[in-house]
């Protein structure tokens, strides 16, 4: 028990580590302050894209939608960054991440919205623009507000999982939260570090999972 | 020659749905405060008629002019004449997530560029006129149907339309809350309103219609005051249509 505490909840070893994980932290929180709303953005895109009326703007958009869900996200990052310098583009390891996962994320969070907003009906349309309001203005006020609504749950669930999706960017040494407690454990010899960061995750995303579990009770209610 | 005094010009309109040619040549005139009802059989596309004219459904062919101003021309602003005529659905189609006032302000501020206290006021007095006042802050799913058709009512009118579109406005009541509707309608029609109403609501088509248009497989078999087209139909297919409906 004593080397099982003193391996893996070693509080001196944590508080050695500490400043570091918070630096790490505080990366994570950077990166997921540019990939959500990247994410969030991109995907409404993708979405209205994915809805237009002119098959060949659509049909790309579907080819690439499931590419990028296909495509495993660690691998799409390693090619980003390893690979296209090679074509003479050289990203930030920030830039890669963001790159990245603008591409991942975008094609799930509009197919997220695309759900949402087919489950609007017709009528809604119809209703806004006789009227007299602009499609542009339909769509902002009468059909997003109420598709986001309907898939509420799933942008949430999906953004937990964009959160935890952020600790791929210490394959390209980008100091989050992840690379900062392996950069601990590997200074301290001890693993302390990385059970704190779980630690620290699972503070930041409990509340989250609790809201996903409360959304998806009234929704489906 | 398009008549210049009409409100509601409708020619050779035709419109096709891939291989079933739903209107086949279609002319219809609505006068000014003309209320026209037209009535047929599910299928003869009476409501593809009433959404042609707010060009919901893009016609293939014809003509449609609403106060003079043809609806098919490019350069037309289609959502400035929408403005001009008012919508009204069989499904009701208020916007859930929102107020009733604000299913009624929102074109107000965001198409006609009203101020929120001017679209206020607008929009109660709208709820006012069709007996809706204590409902502005209530949500639509807290309305009966009855209530919330009077309200979609509210929203087209606050637009001050030139004439207003019904698409079977009752067919999706209650029995007991269609009353409350047409009484809105018979408000509307007093005041002056142009109104072209497809509807099964035949009581208040011979109570209330100036004029009557029949359509059977996408053409307007007769028309007429309401005496001649319920007293003495002149075409076989009029009299074996009221004859199923009992009048």
């Amino acid at each position: 028990m004593d080397v099982f505490v003193s391996q893996f909840l070693n509080v001196e070893i944590i508080a050695q580590a500490w400043p570091l994980l918070l630096r790490g932290l505080g990366m994570t929180a950077l990166l997921c302050a540019a990939v959500i709303p990247l994410g969030l953005v991109g995907g409404l895109l993708v979405a209205l894209v994915c809805l237009s009326r002119h098959r060949a703007v659509r049909w790309p958009a579907f080819v690439l939608v499931d590419f990028f869900r296909a495509v495993p996200p660690l691998v799409l990052l390693i090619f980003i960054y390893a690979g296209l310098p090679f074509a003479g583009i050289r990203p930030s390891p920030f830039v890669a991440v963001c790159v990245a996962f603008l591409l991942n994320t975008g094609a799930y969070y509009g197919e997220i919205y695309r759900a949402g907003i087919e489950s609007i009906g017709k009528g809604q349309w119809e209703a806004a623009r006789s009227t007299g309001l602009t499609a542009g203005q339909t769509l902002t006020w009468v059909i997003i507000p109420q598709a986001v609504r309907n898939v509420l749950p799933d942008l949430v669930s999906n953004t937990v999982e964009v959160v935890k999706l952020t600790s791929i960017a210490s394959v390209v040494a980008l100091p989050e939260l992840l690379y900062s407690a392996d950069m601990a454990r590997s200074l301290t010899y001890n693993p302390s570090p990385i059970v704190a960061a779980a630690a620290i995750y699972l503070a930041l995303l409990w509340p989250c999972v609790r809201l996903l579990s409360r959304l998806e009770h009234r929704v489906g209610r | 020659m398009p008549d210049s005094a009409a409100m509601l010009d409708v020619a050779g309109l035709r419109k096709r749905f891939g291989t079933l040619e739903v209107l086949r040549g279609i002319d219809l005139t609505v006068r000014p405060q003309e209320l026209v009802f037209v009535i047929g059989p599910s299928g003869s596309g009476k409501s593809t008629l009433l959404r042609c004219c707010n060009r919901l459904e893009e016609p293939d062919e014809g003509s449609i002019r609403v106060d003079g101003v043809e609806l098919l021309d490019p350069r037309t602003d289609i959502n400035a004449m929408r403005r001009q005529i008012g919508m009204v659905f069989q499904s009701f189609n208020l916007y859930p997530h929102m107020t009733v006032l604000a299913n009624i302000t929102l074109a107000l501020r965001k198409s006609l560029g009203k101020s929120r206290a001017e679209a206020r006021d607008i929009g109660e007095a709208a709820l006012a006129r069709v007996g809706l006042a204590d409902k502005a802050g209530a949500y639509p799913a807290q309305l009966s149907g009855g209530q919330q058709q009077r309200a979609a009512i509210a929203r087209a009118v606050a637009l001050e339309p030139k004439i207003m579109l019904f698409d079977e406005p009752t067919s999706a009541l209650d029995p007991e809350l269609v009353g409350s509707v047409l009484a809105v309608m018979r408000e509307l029609r007093g005041a002056g309103m142009t109104m072209v109403v497809v509807s099964h609501e035949m009581r208040f088509a011979r109570e209330a219609a100036d004029r009557v248009v029949f359509m059977d497989a996408g053409a307007i078999v007769e028309e007429g005051p309401p005496e001649q087209i319920f007293g003495a139909p002149r075409h076989a297919r009029t009299r074996s249509f009221l004859a199923d409906f009992g009048g």
